[in-house]
């Protein structure tokens, strides 16, 4: 055992564009391409090529300029858009629609949560599908609510919220899931600096306690390096890869010794320039047969 | 408090000046088509006796009800199924079209062929199916209408058919199907008068229309207002339902609004 996996991390450095085939593979995006085609509009081609994947357990955020589909391929890995072309592979099947214990906290928050509802029923209703009883519905709701401290607006309406506290409610419904894989867009976009550290944090201990697989899109450079193992950058529409960023910060983060060591300034500008240059046009030809390669080293 | 004063203060207003003109105007009148309204309100206790209303009044309410709680569920169960199959909307939509552009009196006397028209069975149809329309049709639209976002959420989080019909669709449907239902309302009390005008023995309408043959007219009168306050009291108690159900829909419009 320890031999094969010795061999196979050594085969990985000696040879990284091998594609990973052992079973730690979560996620796995095969050619995935993605041309919106609304009859009477013009064709958006949003996603050209996108070729990686995410480890299980693996911490990964995805920075790209704006419009250059982001969403769209949250949306693929969510199961709710038909791909073009390629293929999602969750855990070794390919995604056909919404796959189980996966939670999803959506880009437009305010307008995900159930507005008939109040916070409190917002988070427990996935819970009730998952057969919990009562007491222990109650229970997470309260924990996941505390988390993103909002246990005073239990039993407010959305509506009755600031944007932010919409967003954490959102992402309170989202953890008190308990989820296997949490993909998020842009979640903090809304929440105050302090609030959005708190977060930050509440992620990275939630990844770190539960071994669940997070996909983090975000705008903010900062945040990606801090947050991920890996940055997955994109380049400007039709997107394609653009560089798989890897962190080889501590494990463990903290908003001040992180944010100040001096690799954090590193990685920070490298994927800074990336953006830049993605932003300006300046894009790897795609498909790109060593994207991969690049990654690695 | 004193704005409740002010709010009841505009609620009443207008109609207690469109009484005392009518009350002044009427007066001295001796048109026997137009009695003075002091003549109409001391005829009403005489006419619009306990036993009166138990026979007369009471089964014109009863068959609105039927009718109208018919119109409701069926109304609700199709629209939804509807709203939810693009198949079956393909399917219905030019049917749903033509029915809409029928003016429900006009199934009166078709009704009347197959149900026949002394009995409850073809009033009864007759607002039932009136009041359908309005009740379907925006059920449809309501059900189609809902935020895409939460229509994701639901699938993402794999809610349960069931779950996503009662957590989900109808209460997302729910203010236009209240819209609806205050439209079928209002051609409900109408076709209960309607439906009764033929070869009715009995009933709110058959009643006024009974006074107005033996030319009692003050008596017609008061079922004239005697309907009006029927309508104003539905409408009453329709809203009370309303405020109770949308109340979140109701804040959040007065939100969305700046207050
Ligand atoms: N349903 C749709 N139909 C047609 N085009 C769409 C649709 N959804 C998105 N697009 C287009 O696809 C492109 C990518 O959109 P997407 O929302 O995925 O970008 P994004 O990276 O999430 O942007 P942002 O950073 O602003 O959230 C955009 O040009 C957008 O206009
Ligand atoms: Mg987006």
């Amino acid at each position: 055992m320890s031999i094969t996996t010795h061999l196979t991390s050594r085969l990985k450095s000696d040879a990284p564009a091998a594609a990973p085939q052992d079973q730690a593979v979560a996620l796995d995006l095969r050619a995935v391409q993605k041309t919106y085609d609304t009859p009477g509009r013009p064709q958006v081609e949003a996603i050209r090529h996108l070729d990686f994947s995410v480890r299980k357990g693996e911490l990964v955020c995805v920075v790209g300029p704006s419009g250059a589909g982001k969403t769209t391929l949250l949306r693929s890995i969510a199961g709710l858009l038909d791909l073009t072309a390629g293929e999602v592979v969750l855990d070794g099947n390919v995604v056909t629609g919404p796959p189980q214990g996966m939670a999803v906290v959506f880009q437009e928050y305010g307008r995900s949560l159930f507005p008939w509802m109040t916070v409190r029923q917002n988070v427990e209703l996935p819970l009730k599908e998952k057969g919990l009883d009562r007491a222990a519905r109650r229970d997470k709701v309260n924990r996941a609510l505390e988390e993103v401290g909002l246990t005073e607006a239990a039993d407010q309406h959305p509506w009755q919220l600031s944007g932010g506290m919409q967003q954490r409610v959102a992402i309170a419904r989202a953890i008190a899931f308990e989820p296997t894989v949490l993909l998020m867009d842009e979640p903090f976009a809304a929440v105050d600096a302090q609030t959005r550290a708190e977060l930050e944090d509440l992620v990275r201990s939630l990844w770190k306690h539960l071994g669940v697989t997070v996909l983090f899109v975000t705008h903010d450079i900062d945040e990606a390096v801090y947050l991920g193992e890996r940055v997955i950058v994109l380049s400007n529409r039709p997107t394609v890869l653009m560089e798989d960023v890897n962190v080889d910060l501590p494990v463990e983060r903290d908003q001040l010794t992180t944010r100040s060591h001096p690799r954090f300034g590193e990685l920070r500008g490298h994927v800074y320039s990336l953006i830049q240059r993605a932003k300006r046009g300046d894009r790897p030809d795609a498909p790109m047969p060593d994207a991969r390669g690049a990654a690695g080293a | 408090m004193t704005r409740f004063l002010k709010a009841a203060g505009y609620a009443v207003g207008l109609p207690a000046i469109l009484l005392t003109a009518w009350w002044f105007g009427s007066a001295s009148s001796t048109d026997p088509f137009w009695p003075p309204l002091s003549t109409i309100i001391e005829t009403f206790p005489t006419t619009w006796t306990w036993d009166r209303i138990v026979a007369d009044v009471f089964p014109s309410l009863a068959r609105l009800g039927i009718g109208f709680g018919i119109a409701v569920v069926l109304g609700i169960v199709l629209g939804t199924a509807i709203g939810l199959s693009p198949t079956l909307r393909a399917l219905s939509e030019p049917v749903l079209e033509f029915f809409r552009a029928v003016p429900p009196p006009v199934l009166v006397p078709i009704i009347a062929l197959f149900a026949g028209y002394t009995g409850w069975l073809g009033k009864i149809i007759t607002i039932a199916l009136g009041c359908l329309w309005p009740i379907l049709l925006n059920t449809v639209e309501g059900v189609r209408g809902l935020e895409p976002v939460l229509g994701d959420t639901a699938r993402s989080y794999h809610l349960s058919r069931w779950r996503r019909l009662v957590f989900v669709v109808l209460p997302g449907a729910s203010p236009r199907i209240f819209t609806g239902a205050r439209q079928a309302l209002s051609i409900g009390v109408i076709l209960m008068v309607i439906s009764e005008l033929f070869g009715a023995n009995r009933g709110l309408g058959a009643a006024i229309v009974q006074f107005q043959r033996s030319f009692a007219i003050p008596q017609m009168w008061t079922g004239v207002i005697l309907l009006g306050l029927i309508g104003v009291l539905l409408a009453a108690v329709f809203k009370v339902v309303e405020n109770r159900m949308l109340a979140w829909y109701l804040g959040q419009r007065q939100i969305e609004r700046g207050e």
